[in-house]
């Protein structure tokens, strides 16, 4: 969702938008993820906390699960932002001047032309993204959430089977991996329905 | 609302007394310092066909991409439907449609043949037909199909309708697009050089639907290379040249004894 936010500001936002978005994946992007997740975790749970201090709130405790989905959901809108332009520029501009010539208002255009005329050319992209979030969850241990890599860890400290226990995570990851390209086969193909099979063009 | 499938189609009869659908009046447009439409008026009545010949960069695709505004004109009046498009100046003080609603009303009432087709690709043949029929002018899903089969049997591809273009010949891509210009059932058609992109054999059978339409009494206003099918179509034709009209009239005299020396070197050149 921020991707295609990003993307339509970038490409269609006034100048003002355009450079906050390039301020903002360009900083992402920058930054280790590492500290990133410590950066938003400690200090964005602290100015959240002070704003509601300030409008008279209670504090709230903002668990781990809760910070890491949000930080990661950051550094992946960031890095989807691009994925996401460089699909929307792939489609052939005939296509949406079409839909323009024929009245669509932009939020139809959106909805009907350009999303699924750019999703066949932002999959691969998604994918790599998904399956990068997918093991950045491990990083999320240094703010305390207790995901797969910690787990191992401790398990693997306590009973000193190190190999078994990572063996083992690895083959969570890897399972995780291959349903993931099971369903995201099926997405890709179902997106690129009305395009001929490259092999066949060859 | 629409009389198109009424009105007399008897070629060069005088048709003043029909509704002006289209009128555009001293239009400039500027890309930058570029001016390529210096001041060009014109007008279609109902069940006319307008034919706009010239050379290459003479602006007829922008004169044409002006009256729905795909192009911002950057002064003069264009009238759709007797609806005058209203603008404004942007920050930039480029010219923008000023009532963006207005705008997408007058081009639903507009359909638009493009060079190089431009069907949705992630759509069937069908899809595309009623896409706009149905999420544009809210018409029943049900309904539009039926419609939508009709009008693709008209241009010969009903045996085509859940195929996806990438897989049909640049001339049925064309077929089907003017299927799809028709399903918003347009006051006036617009076509640009709709059979510049095709192969030589191909082009006759986009003709043919075109020239089938225009028989019938729709309003069309077409940009072409075709001088032939220009000839026999058009009610009216209008010679581009360097961004102002440098002679018009009905097509006997255009091709038959043009004045000017341009238009007549410019139809030996292509002829």
């Amino acid at each position: 969702m921020i991707g295609i936010c990003g993307a339509y500001g970038k490409l269609y936002g006034g100048p003002v938008v355009r450079d906050l978005l390039a301020v903002y994946t360009t900083i992402v992007r920058a930054v280790p993820e590492l500290v990133l997740i410590l950066l938003l975790y400690y200090a964005g749970t602290d100015l959240i906390n002070q704003l509601l201090t300030a409008m008279g709130y209670q504090r709230i405790d903002i668990s781990g699960l809760v910070a890491g989905i949000a930080v990661l959901g950051f550094v992946q809108g960031a890095y989807s932002t691009e994925v996401m332009r460089g699909a929307i520029l792939a489609i052939p501009q005939g296509q949406i001047e079409a839909a323009r010539a024929f009245g669509m208002s932009p939020g139809l255009l959106l909805r009907r032309i350009t999303l699924p005329a750019m999703l066949p050319f932002a999959i691969p992209g998604l994918a790599n993204l998904w399956l990068i979030a997918t093991k950045d969850t491990a990083l999320l241990a240094v703010v305390g959430f207790f995901e797969l890599t910690l787990a191992t860890r401790q398990a693997a400290g306590v009973t000193k089977a190190y190999l078994t226990f990572f063996l083992a995570a690895g083959m969570i990851y890897l399972l995780l991996t291959l349903v993931s390209n099971l369903i995201i086969g099926r997405i890709e193909a179902r997106a690129r329905r009305g395009m001929p099979s490259v092999k066949e063009a060859r | 609302m629409i009389a198109q499938g009424t009105a007399p189609a008897l070629k060069h009869t005088a048709q003043n007394s029909a509704a002006e659908a289209i009128h555009v009046e001293n239009l400039h447009k500027k890309f930058g310092e570029l001016h390529v439409l210096k001041g060009v008026s014109l007008s279609a009545r109902d069940g006319e066909v307008i034919a706009i010949i010239g050379g290459s960069g003479s602006g007829k695709s922008t004169l044409l991409r002006c009256i729905n505004c795909l192009e911002n004109p950057t002064s003069g009046i264009v009238r759709v439907n007797g609806e005058e498009i209203r603008m404004k100046a942007d920050s930039h003080g480029h010219t923008v449609p000023a009532d963006r609603k207005q705008i997408e009303r007058i081009r639903s009432k507009l359909g638009m043949v493009f060079q190089n087709f431009n069907l949705w690709s992630h759509m069937t043949l069908i899809e595309n037909v009623i896409e706009v029929p149905v999420h544009v002018l809210g018409v029943k899903r049900d309904v539009a199909i039926a419609e939508a089969e009709k009008l693709l049997a008209r241009v010969g591809l009903a045996e085509k309708r859940d195929v996806y273009p990438a897989y049909l010949s640049g001339g049925q891509q064309q077929r089907a697009a003017i299927a799809r210009a028709l399903a918003i059932n347009p006051r006036v058609m617009l076509f640009d050089e709709p059979t510049s992109a095709l192969d030589p054999e191909l082009i006759g059978e986009v003709l043919k639907v075109i020239g089938d339409l225009a028989r019938e009494g729709r309003t069309m206003v077409l940009v072409t290379h075709e001088m032939k099918f220009a000839r026999e179509v058009a009610t009216h034709v209008v010679y581009l040249y360097n961004g102002l009209v440098e002679e018009e009239g009905p097509p006997e005299q255009i091709f038959g004894a043009p004045k000017s020396e341009r238009l007549k070197q410019f139809i030996r050149n292509i002829g």
